[in-house]
């Protein structure tokens, strides 16, 4: 049986392995870069059908970041929404036969991980200064300085195994049981797969939402606060 | 087949399904809880859902944990070759 740990190289570009990984994850930037370019050509009032859905998705994007961080959406939309659109578009690229996602490879979900470790840095020592970033660290108290660290270092592998566990075991699942019954039967479980895909992109966002926001600190209005509070 | 394969296709087994009992359990109350919290206020059920979802996905990990443990076992064994 195939690892699933291991990698099938295409092809090389002069000492460069290049897996289908990087072949699927190049084709996918193309797609979406290429296609947001193309679909925001052209932007008018009245939005055209195509003007209107990626409308949608950024309110959507949008509602989320506000939901999740209290904060207004500008400076993260990009990243966040970037974020799960590629992670969507890779899980839900099993759809097309003998593509394999990226994310199903240690790889990727390293570098997506990695990403949102540096992203939450970046993002907190923007938001208060460096000294408010390292603040945070000592936030109950001082004693939970290493405590504090090891979450930051850990919680970026937890993203990353959490990521490839489940889009992987998809795969490696399907791949079991179509060495069992071919025909029909791994179409229900293809179809959690999607599902699982869908659901992980979505987490995967909001725990980099939840994550840069716990970097960026107190700067929620008093008012949602004390809701926040009341909830309960 | 030497005793070192045979004990880590043993220990992937035990690895997840013991790994899955846990998470499975601890899921069952998560849900469990939040159905009654939606049913008390309905009105919440966006936020609570929200939190399940991120919830659910934290309890998730340990078991991927476990398979990927179990992974590790099976195909890039170090005290096996």
């Amino acid at each position: 049986m195939i690892s699933p740990l291991a990698n099938a190289t295409l092809f090389h570009v002069g000492p460069a392995p290049i897996t289908s990984a990087v072949a699927v994850t190049w084709g996918l930037m193309a797609l979406l870069v290429g296609g947001g370019f193309a679909a925001t050509r052209r932007l008018s009032i009245d939005a055209s059908p195509t003007q209107a859905a990626l409308e949608l998705i950024v309110d959507t994007v949008d509602a989320q970041i506000r939901d999740t961080m209290r904060v207004e959406p500008p400076p993260y939309r990009a990243f966040i929404g970037t974020l799960f659109l590629f992670i969507f578009a890779a899980n839900w690229s099993t759809l097309i036969p003998g593509v394999e996602p990226p994310t199903a490879h240690l790889e990727t979900d390293m570098a997506l991980a990695l990403m949102v470790f540096v992203a939450v840095i970046v993002f907190g020592v923007r938001a208060g200064g460096l000294r408010h970033y390292l603040a945070t660290f000592a936030s109950p108290s001082p004693i939970m300085i290493p405590l504090n660290f090891v979450e930051s270092l850990t919680r970026a592998f937890s993203m990353f195994v959490r990521l490839f566990g489940n889009v992987m075991s998809g795969v490696f699942m399907v791949g079991i049981v179509l060495t069992l019954a071919g025909f029909l039967v791994p179409i229900p479980l293809m179809a959690l797969d999607l599902l699982t895909g869908a659901v992980q992109a979505y987490i995967f966002a909001i725990l980099a939402m939840v994550f840069i926001a716990g970097a960026i600190g107190d700067e929620t209005p008093a008012s949602t606060k004390s809701e926040q509070r009341q909830a309960p | 087949m030497n005793w070192a394969e045979i004990v880590s296709i043993f220990s992937a087994a035990m690895a997840v399904s013991f790994g899955a009992i846990g998470p499975a359990l601890g899921e069952g109350r998560a849900v469990a809880a939040a159905m009654d919290a939606i049913a008390r206020q309905p009105e919440a059920a966006n936020t609570i859902s929200r939190t399940l979802f991120v919830g659910l996905a934290m309890i998730e990990t340990m078991a991927i944990y476990c398979l990927v443990i179990a992974l590790l076992l099976l195909f890039a064994n170090p005290l096996l070759k």
